[in-house]
């Protein structure tokens, strides 16, 4: 299958400054795809190479399956939401949104009602005569995506479009989004710096880290199946053993990465003993910090689900069990 | 009782402070509890300068205006009329109004044209050493004496200056002296011409036009423009509908400044250009030679009037709604 965007060895360098170091991977058509890491780890460098903003060192980039690498922004079939929403102030809502088309020539009349239509569809119905100014954070980025998508882009690009919005903001945002493009069926790719983000939203997810891609996978494959250090501690909390303590519970010294709600803790029974060192409440969990007896100097992070109220949590030097299930513990390279 | 007290009042500090010490103190919570009066002091003597000193010279001035001179006497004479304003717009009053006019307009005009780029370059693409140089170049005009400047551009016009030197040098005599043939705007040298009137006058201003569109530029995100090229714009599309709204009111503002500050100067049209007369003369001329103060009055208004009228126009063009 051809696919929608196509990095092929892209490099992309700011003076002496590797920001995107010889990234190849492929975006399949429809696909909700996620470009996930820390500030500075190439991940926008690489929105802004698809978006035409900004073109690259070496390599290539394919817009179905067009070499689009020197192609200015106004000439490809891509739209961008920015993370600043970027609306044009002067403007009203319904001129922003209907730029695209004014761009292209359509009519007065087929703008307006065409504009209308794509505010109906990100629920701000009836805002056309206002002023961006006039609309709270919410609305804005809305304003930005019907004026992104207007156009009907091959492909959507999302720079962070959900930061500058509150917890619950954002999580309305996120099952929005996601609906919105299973509706309109073009290809989203969505910049974040919010593991949470990317595991819950996207069909497939790169893990950028100073300039490559990581991991590329489904959100659960990501997860659960980390392949190196950096992927296992960005997304998600994990606990990497390794040294003496991998030799205890693993029998060699390779790091190996399990998530702290896979440890299962017991008074009595099966598994490794272990002495409770740290209590911390958070709420639908407890978080315990525990020393396995005989490796004192490593310690594991355990999440365990508070099932019932009251306190039910072990207390700090209470000697337990740890167990996991087989399969849940992953080695890294 | 004998022996020290410990609850004496001499040995135990109030909680509120010594006294002698913390008057300031004393005075900072009384204003802070206060902001009211605290911004009413802050603001008296530029509300009493603005208020009274300038605002009110400006109706007495206008007030003058409903006088007239005495024929006979050459006396103010205190009666409310309309004579002198019948007098201000007799033919070769209103030929120096439409002169004065015409020059700020193309002062104006020609300031924001050649202006724009520079103050585009500044605020989008220079780097910051670059744009620190440029501002000391737009700004260092400013720090020396405006009669300086004005005569080193007579002698750069005249006829033996170094515009005709150069275009002798350059086999252009032939373009300068077609350019001195026009009609009206030439004359027998640049410096005696309204050509020269206005290259001096768009030089003494320009800084005034290319600050204030820097300053509007400088507030358009980049990310805006980004925008329009995005959705499809070609960067010519995106200058006209995004980049030039969004500076206009930068270049009204840069307008008014170009526009008031040729409007009421009267040296450089006594120093360079003919002998017409511009506003600003006629008002030093009968104000001071002629002792027409009433007149003077009258012709002082006449900018006021018309920077009124074009801002008023400049509102309802949509200068003012990205502000």
């Amino acid at each position: 299958m051809q696919a929608e965007v196509r990095f092929d060895h892209v490099t992309c360098m700011f003076g002496s400054v590797i920001a995107v170091d010889d990234v190849t991977f492929d975006i399949a058509e429809g696909e909700f795809f996620t470009l996930l890491g820390p500030s500075g780890s190439g991940k926008t460098t690489c929105l802004r190479m698809v978006a035409g903003f900004q073109y690259p060192t070496s390599g290539h980039v394919y817009i179905h399956g067009k070499d689009d690498t020197r192609l200015p922004p106004f000439e490809r079939d891509v739209n961008t939401v920015f993370q600043d929403y970027a609306l044009f102030p002067h403007m009203s809502v319904a001129d922003n949104v209907a730029y695209g088309l004014m761009v292209r020539g359509v009519g007065k009349k087929a703008r307006r009602k065409q504009a209308e239509e794509m505010l109906e569809l990100v629920r701000l119905g009836g805002y056309g005569h206002r002023r961006p100014i006039e609309l709270s954070g919410g609305q804005r980025q809305r304003v930005a995506l019907a004026r992104a998508l207007i156009n009907r882009p091959r492909v959507l690009l999302l720079d962070e479009p959900l930061g500058a919005l509150d917890q619950k903001l954002r999580e309305e945002m996120q099952v929005e989004l996601k609906e919105l493009q299973r509706e309109v069926g073009i290809t989203f790719v969505f910049v974040t710096h919010d593991q949470t983000e990317a595991l819950s939203m996207s069909d497939r997810l790169a893990v950028f880290n100073k300039g490559r891609v990581e991991q590329i996978g489904t959100p659960q494959e990501v997860y659960d199946r980390p392949l190196t250090r950096f992927v296992a501690s960005f997304v998600g909390a994990s606990n990497i053993v390794e040294g003496p303590l991998a030799e205890r519970l693993f029998g060699n010294s390779q790091p190996v990465s399990i998530r702290p709600e896979k440890i299962v803790l017991s008074r009595d029974g099966e598994g490794i003993a272990a002495t409770i060192r740290e209590v911390n409440f958070i709420g639908a969990a407890t978080r315990y910090r525990i020393a396995v007896d005989g490796v004192e100097e490593a310690a594991l992070l355990v999440t365990s689900p508070n099932v019932l109220t009251g306190d039910n949590a072990f207390a700090v030097g209470t000697p337990v069990r740890l167990a996991w299930a087989k399969g849940t513990t992953q080695a890294l390279k | 009782m004998t022996g020290p007290s410990v609850s004496s009042p001499e040995t135990l500090p109030t909680p509120s402070g010594d006294a002698a010490a913390g008057i300031g103190r004393r005075i900072s919570r009384w204003f802070y509890g206060r902001p009211g009066i605290f911004l009413l002091l802050l603001l008296l003597p530029p509300l009493l300068w603005l208020g009274i000193v300038y605002v009110g010279s400006l109706f007495a001035l206008l007030l003058n205006s409903f006088f007239a001179i005495d024929p006979f006497t050459g006396m103010v004479k205190y009666e409310l009329t309309l004579a002198t304003w019948k007098q201000l717009f007799t033919l070769a009053n209103f030929d120096i109004i439409m002169r004065t006019v015409t020059m700020a307009a193309c002062v104006t005009v020609g300031a924001a044209i050649i202006g724009f780029p520079l103050a585009h370059y500044m605020a989008r693409y220079a780097g910051p050493r670059i744009k620190g140089l440029l501002y000391l170049a737009v700004m260092l005009p400013l720090w020396s004496s405006y009669l300086v400047r004005l005569y080193a551009w007579k002698l750069i016009l005249a006829k033996e200056g170094i515009i005709s030197w150069i275009a002798a040098h350059t086999g252009l005599s032939w373009l300068l002296d077609a350019l001195l043939a026009l009609p009206v705007i030439g004359g027998p040298s640049l410096s005696v011409s309204y050509i020269g009137m206005f290259l001096v006058f768009l030089y003494i201003w320009l800084p005034f036009m290319i600050l204030p569109i820097e300053a509007a530029l400088e507030r358009v995100p980049r990310t805006v423009t980004d925008a329009s090229a995005d959705l499809g714009a070609r960067p010519g599309m995106t200058f006209r509908k995004v980049i030039l709204p969004l500076a206009f009111p930068g270049v009204v503002a840069g307008s008014i400044f170009t526009f008031s500050l040729t409007l009421g100067d009267y040296i450089i049209p006594g120093v360079v250009g003919s002998s017409r007369l511009f506003i600003g003369q006629a008002v030093y001329l009968h104000q001071g030679t002629a002792g027409n103060l009433p007149l003077a009055a009258a012709f002082s208004t006449v900018p006021i009037v018309i920077m009124a009228a074009y801002l008023m126009i400049a509102k309802r063009l949509g200068a003012f709604n990205a502000l």
